[in-house]
């Protein structure tokens, strides 16, 4: 048997691949695209929320929102460890995020210009977030499927603060209740955007689905991430602003609009409200944090130095 | 004289898809036949698919005297956890 052969066979057989194993070049070559994008999710994820630690409005809501940022670093640091067992460094995967080379989710190209859009991100943007990431928990290249088990684990928190505060907001007073409809308003098309292209125009989604890389298909994801959140907008008495949406008891699922791909292309491409401001962001973090990074690797130059000389004593 | 073999840490992979996890340990002259002894002493049943060996005085470990002060800073952050937050019981998908 050849190695394609062996490969193939493990897929078909949900024998997952381990970084030692055999695997096509293409194959290697997407899963760093793709793990090392979702990285670059969670890192650039941390910007819009951030913004909103310094305000939040009760002690409790500031030790979540500081929490949940904490997260999201750490979920980055999972999917880059797992990105580096394909044999992508870590620096090369960052300088190509901080030249534009490389993509994030297009969601955190949004701004968070109220409190409700902190709630909203949690509800709907992590919501969106949670559907993709649970099948890839299942997903065929072993150490990605391993870092999405323990981010899942840890995402179930992110949501249900999301929920709490634009509950709060809901049963609030009249302006709270707009504030937070103002928010689904903006949050909700940029979020079934999250799904990426229709599957009629998603070119890797082929190959990543005979590979077992993902597990089912944009509109799919789409599709079940409307009818989950429906029910729960109606919970909360906010509309989805959507007038083209209803119930289709044949399908047994929602019809609903048109996603206005001009604008998703758009983000995509680097024209989006705040892809610059997030970009510069993060380059001024990375090289402000220079001094950080020389000083410790100094300090543990001059601890060795200091065992040699015990030692040597 | 001879000389003390050094000791090894033996990791096993019980099957494609899982983490390796500490088995115990073995002493052997090099990383090689450390290997080897690792699958004639760990894996005579077929237990794993994958073995690591990493010599013991390479792993750092965290000391239990410090413990307490170590895991500390977690210890009075509940609100980390889902269950802090209040969600209604008939909310589907949470």
């Amino acid at each position: 048997m050849t190695e394609q052969e062996i490969f193939d066979q493990k897929i078909d057989a949900d024998v997952r691949i381990e970084p030692k194993d055999w695997m096509p070049e293409a194959y290697r070559k997407t899963l760093i695209r793709q793990i090392s994008q979702h990285a670059h999710s969670e890192y650039v994820g941390m910007l819009p929320e951030a913004n909103w630690i310094t305000r939040a409005p009760t002690l409790r809501r500031k030790a979540t929102l500081l929490a949940k940022v904490q997260d999201e670093a750490g979920h980055g640091l999972y999917l880059y460890s797992a990105m580096e067992t394909l044999g992508m460094s870590r620096q090369q995967s960052l300088d190509d995020l901080h030249s534009g080379k490389a993509k994030y989710s297009s969601i955190f190209n949004y701004p968070t210009l109220t409190w409700a859009d902190i709630g909203t991100i949690g509800w709907l943007v992590d919501g969106a977030a949670i559907l993709n990431q649970v099948p890839l928990c299942r997903t065929s290249y072993g150490p990605y499927a391993r870092a999405m088990v323990r981010v899942c684990k840890e995402e179930s928190f992110h949501q249900r603060q999301g929920f709490e505060i634009m509950m709060a907001l809901a049963q609030g007073t009249a302006e709270q209740k707009e504030m937070a409809q103002d928010a689904i308003n903006r949050w909700w098309w940029p979020t079934l955007m999250m799904f990426g292209p229709k599957d009629s125009e998603s070119g890797n989604s082929e190959l990543s689905m005979r590979w077992r890389i993902k597990r089912f298909s944009n509109d799919e994801l789409r599709q079940k991430f409307v009818d989950m959140m429906v029910p729960q907008a109606e919970f909360l008495g906010l509309k989805v602003p959507d007038e083209k949406l209803q119930w289709n008891a044949e399908k047994n699922g929602h019809d609903f609009g048109e996603i206005d791909w001009e604008e998703f292309w758009r983000v995509v491409k680097g024209h989006g409200q705040c892809n610059k401001q997030r970009l510069d962001a993060r380059r001024k973090a990375h090289e402000d944090g220079a001094w950080v990074r020389d000083a410790a690797m100094a300090y543990a130059e001059k601890r060795a130095q200091r065992e040699a000389t015990k030692k040597g004593a | 004289m001879s000389k003390d073999w050094p000791l090894w840490e033996v990791f096993i992979r019980s099957r494609q898809g899982l983490d390796h996890k500490h088995v115990g340990s073995l002493h052997a002259p090099d990383a090689r036949m450390a290997m080897e002894n690792a699958r004639d002493v760990y894996t005579r049943r077929q237990e794993g698919v994958s073995i690591w060996v990493v010599e013991s005085k390479n792993i750092h470990a965290s000391n239990p005297d410090e413990a307490a002060q170590f895991y500390d800073p977690a210890e009075d952050k509940v609100y980390r956890h889902p269950t802090f937050y209040n969600v209604p019981d008939d909310i589907e998908h949470m």
